[in-house]
């Protein structure tokens, strides 16, 4: 029995509600993305946490692959869109390797695909609930961009997704340079990342960081960051600002 | 060669393991006016005979861009040629808005000739009659394929197809040890050199000739005739002033294929209707 009649408002562009095929919100998903170009290659962090709503579900998401011999793909958003859009770069790369020709698809490659794919679905009104980003080093060219859930594509030396773009993207802002060195990409990334855990209700303190280099792609085993909850600013929050939390 | 009962359908073997419409496919690019190319590390240079069949016509396309990094010259029915060219410029632009990255040509050929191979099995179709001669550069560097009607596809440091190819074919050979390092306007050189071979007496002229390049940071493009014809003029390439005697009898090229079958054909544009 239908209590409640859902009504769509009159000028609705969203078609029939039995029309359950396409996506409507993301269930498990997957918080911030941070990447930056450094000397060698792309580095990459992402936490390992799967959110179900308000609940941090899944503590084991492994959020960052590579793809082929060249790219590290790092995605935010729902985790299972995510590995569909694995599958089908598991396809690319498959049928590309079949030709077995000496050419190979590099990361800017791979970045248009997904941007094709991410923006024809958008365009159906059935998107894959992703913020992506897209690492990689060809040939010595390094390349690292993102797509997000709509097509929006460019190319940048550090990208965020999600909460990343509000709290990490000005950290990078002030503090990346050429040609920083794997220790200092390293140290930035996890000063980002450490802001992110603050602040970031759906963040977990278990993060990986991945590097892509002409040689390869390295994911690091999972580890925490050292946090310290004794900022008196955090003691008296609502010192500074009457109200707030 | 002679007409045999195995020779009515593509998709009809003959004893001896032959398939005849593809062989007589093949053929119809020998008639064809000739189309040379060549390669260094770097470049690649397209060349071809562009007779109009009267004065008052302008001269058939034979040399068509797929893509900034790609180039075909074809031989045979330049009608199928330029379907083909509408086949490869559509891959071309697919890849290129998919990947933001030029297509490969080594894949754009392997495309081609599956193209081609499809037209050898099955009944309601006949096999394309142009050989494609296709210039492209990837990751790899510069090449230079060919692709048959048959359905084949060879990799080619220098070629030459369609009539009095051979002669063409003769001078590569004594040359082509010397391509991969040659310079660019060497490379052009050999190409009109090579053209030359072809017309066996007549004058070059930029006006019977198209001549195409591409290479590292040069996409590709037709030169323009004044640019050829100041090439000519600078390497002094002036063929022999003989009369048209040395003919082989064109009457019988229809008759009997002998051995040269590649020079059967003539000077006369009638002998072969389906191609200048």
């Amino acid at each position: 029995m239908n209590f409640t009649a859902s009504k769509q408002p009159e000028n609705c562009l969203l078609g029939p509600e039995s029309d359950s095929q396409r996506t409507l919100y993301p269930y498990v998903t997957g918080t911030s993305v941070v990447a930056l170009k450094y000397k060698d290659g792309i580095l990459m962090a992402a936490d390992m946490g799967g959110s179900y709503g308000s609940t941090l579900r899944y503590k084991n998401v492994e959020r960052m692959k590579p793809i082929g011999k060249h790219s590290l793909l790092g995605a935010s958003g729902e985790i299972s869109d995510f590995q569909e859009i694995l599958r089908y770069l598991d396809d690319l790369i498959l049928y590309d390797n079949m030709w077995d020709d000496g050419n190979s698809l590099g990361p800017k490659e791979v970045h248009n695909y997904l941007t094709r794919v991410m923006y024809n679905r958008r365009n159906k009104f059935n998107p894959l609930w992703n913020s992506l980003v897209l690492g990689g080093v060809k040939k010595g060219e390094k390349y690292l961009g993102t797509v997000s859930m709509i097509g929006v594509n460019f190319e940048d030396n550090h990208v965020a997704t999600g909460f990343g773009n509000h709290l990490a993207r000005p950290i990078l802002r002030q503090d990346w340079h050429e040609n920083l060195s794997f220790e200092d990409g390293v140290k930035l990334l996890e000063k980002c990342m450490r802001v992110l855990l603050y602040r970031d209700r759906s963040a977990i303190n278990k993060l990986q960081i991945a590097k892509i280099t002409e040689e390869g792609v390295t994911i690091s085993q999972p580890y925490s960051l050292k946090t310290y909850w004794e900022f008196s600013a955090f003691a008296n929050p609502a010192q500074g600002a009457v109200g707030t939390w | 060669m002679f007409r045999n009962q195995y020779d009515t359908d593509v998709t009809t073997w003959s004893p001896a393991g032959r398939l005849f419409q593809v062989e007589y496919a093949m053929e119809a690019v020998k008639q064809g006016s000739a189309a040379i190319g060549l390669r260094s590390k770097t470049h690649i240079v397209l060349g071809c005979v562009n007779k109009a069949n009267s004065e008052l016509s302008s001269h058939q396309k034979k040399i068509f861009k797929v893509d900034d990094h790609i180039g075909v010259a074809i031989a045979g029915l330049t009608a199928d040629g330029r379907v083909l060219s509408r086949y490869m410029r559509n891959e071309c632009i697919n890849y290129s808005f998919t990947y933001e990255s030029p297509l490969p040509v080594g894949r754009l050929v392997v495309q081609l000739a599956d193209k081609a191979q499809v037209c050898t099995q099955r009944s309601w179709k006949r096999p394309y009659g142009v050989g494609l001669l296709v210039a492209g550069l990837d990751e790899s560097g510069a090449h230079l394929y060919y692709n048959c009607p048959s359905g084949n596809y060879f990799e080619y440091q220098a070629f030459a197809i369609g009539s009095r190819s051979q002669a063409a074919k003769t001078y590569l050979e004594r040359r082509f040890e010397n391509f991969s390092d040659s310079s660019r306007d060497d490379l052009v050189k050999d190409a009109l050199m090579a053209i030359r071979e072809t017309l066996q007496g007549e004058t070059l002229k930029s006006s019977i000739c198209t001549v195409a390049v591409v290479g590292v940071g040069e996409p590709f493009h037709i030169l323009e005739q004044e640019t050829v014809q100041q090439m000519i003029d600078a390497f002094e390439i002036v063929g022999e002033q003989e009369g048209p005697a040395a003919e082989p009898d064109a009457a019988a090229a229809a008759g009997q294929e002998a051995a040269a079958a590649d020079q059967g054909g003539s000077t006369e544009e009638g002998v072969a209707p389906m191609d200048i």
